[in-house]
């Protein structure tokens, strides 16, 4: 009888814990889909003097460029060395311009762009604000007047969300400039069925718009997610730590995540 | 940093990003080949399409002149409606004869034009009269058959 009550009990706590998670997660959602709407509403000034802006997409635009040009360029030239590889069984290795534009373009091009972008400047944004909020930089501000969401957090946010797009259309040109480099400079595939082949195929409006739809949409969720978890950091070493940490883990899944569903609303199979 | 060198590099970063994007639409798109002289509808009503898709170019002596633009089943008919975009450039006279074909043996199908010799040009939305279905790979293996199958037939009693 005991026994049943102990079980009971043990039941019931593995139950509340599983209840408390799912409010909690809940909770901090509602939590950070309010902060960014703050954000969105006191943007204002940080247009207003836009130089603010301009400092942040120079943090996070300019000093990425170097890790998503030097990436394009390989994963383009991987991408031609393998469709290369099996295209050449079917004997239509010209297709293989095709092959490294589409799938860069459509693909490859935003996601890799929009996952280096979120380690590189998402956990930089991360940091520095938690790390902003831990020695009450933050709190001195509000004690200014100076509202810390305006001059802090939105034009880091309006920075990133201005600079992905473009990186993402950077990484995909020198992923298709690695792939002509390695198939037609070093294998030797006809330079002119590989740029034609890749014309016909490559529509702007279907193909490069959506691209770019999807690397907008993945420049603002993970800014949002930088900007709040740098927001939302305990003040302290471990708590600027772990908010980084979960900066970088949550975009990404969430960019892959939502990469799925916006390619199932963009190209449904019809082509 | 200073803030003229950072608004320098960050217009350059600008720059470069739009420049990206240009590249992508005018060396790997086909934004090269649009035409801002606009275009003109012409139906045309096949017997089968087999496997053409909306997009699909529309050629005449192997230049591409439109696109497929859309692909309806009509009930009054029982055949396949295809809606394509021509361009005003190329105008094609009345008995122009309209086929489905494919670019190799196993590319991909598009519609050829086969001018005819007619007068009267055809207008925007008019209907092409001759059209020629698609050649169903699966129909002409089973033609083949049969006719080896009837062929045997005939020439067995003289053995």
């Amino acid at each position: 009888m005991i026994g049943m009550i102990s079980l009971a009990k043990r039941i019931k706590t593995i139950i509340e814990s599983i209840g408390h998670r799912v409010v909690d997660s809940i909770w901090r959602l509602g939590c950070a889909t309010r902060f960014v709407l703050l954000v969105l509403l006191k943007s204002m000034p940080g247009f207003l003097r836009f130089h603010l802006i301009t400092r942040e997409i120079y943090f996070a635009g300019v000093l990425s460029l170097i890790i998503i040009l030097v990436s394009g360029l390989f994963v383009g030239m991987v991408l031609g060395l393998q469709g290369y590889e099996t295209l050449q069984k079917f004997g239509s290795e010209s297709a293989v311009g095709t092959l490294v534009a589409l799938s860069l373009v459509r693909e490859l091009g935003p996601v890799i762009a929009a996952l280096l972008f979120a380690s590189r400047a998402g956990s930089a944004m991360t940091a520095e604000i938690g790390l902003m909020k831990a020695t009450e930089q933050l709190a001195a501000m509000g004690m200014m007047a100076v509202d810390p969401i305006a001059r802090i957090v939105a034009p880091r946010f309006w920075g990133g969300v201005f600079s992905m797009p473009l990186l993402a259309a950077m990484f995909s040109v020198m992923g298709v400039f690695g792939g002509y480099l390695v198939t037609v400079v070093f294998i030797g595939v006809d330079e002119g069925s590989f740029w034609s082949q890749m014309q016909s195929s490559v529509d702007f409006r279907y193909d490069i718009v959506n691209g770019v739809i999807k690397s907008c949409f993945f420049g603002v969720v993970i800014t949002a997610i930088a900007v709040f978890e740098g927001f939302d950091a305990p003040p302290t070493a471990e708590g600027v730590s772990g908010a980084t940490t979960r900066t970088v883990v949550t975009s990404s899944l969430a960019i892959l995540g939502l990469d799925f569903v916006l390619t199932a609303f963009m190209f449904r199979g019809v082509s | 940093m200073q803030r003229t060198m950072m608004d320098f590099w960050v217009g350059l970063f600008v720059m470069a990003g739009i420049g990206a994007l240009l590249i992508l639409g005018l060396k790997v798109g086909n934004l090269a080949d649009f035409q801002p002289e606009g275009s003109y509808v012409l139906v045309g009503n096949f017997e089968n399409i087999g496997g053409l898709k909306v997009r699909a170019p529309v050629k005449s002596a192997g230049v591409v002149v439109g696109r497929v633009m859309d692909i309806q089943f009509s009930v009054q008919t029982y055949d396949a409606v295809v809606t394509m975009k021509v361009d005003t450039r190329y105008q094609f006279p009345k008995d122009t004869f309209a086929s489905i074909l494919t670019s190799g043996l196993l590319g991909e199908q598009y519609i050829g034009l086969l001018p005819g010799g007619d007068e009267e040009m055809l207008t925007n939305g008019e209907k092409i009269m001759k059209t020629n279905s698609a050649i169903v790979l699966e129909d002409m293996i089973g033609r083949f058959l049969f006719d080896k199958a009837s062929e045997k037939k005939n020439s067995d009693p003289e053995i």
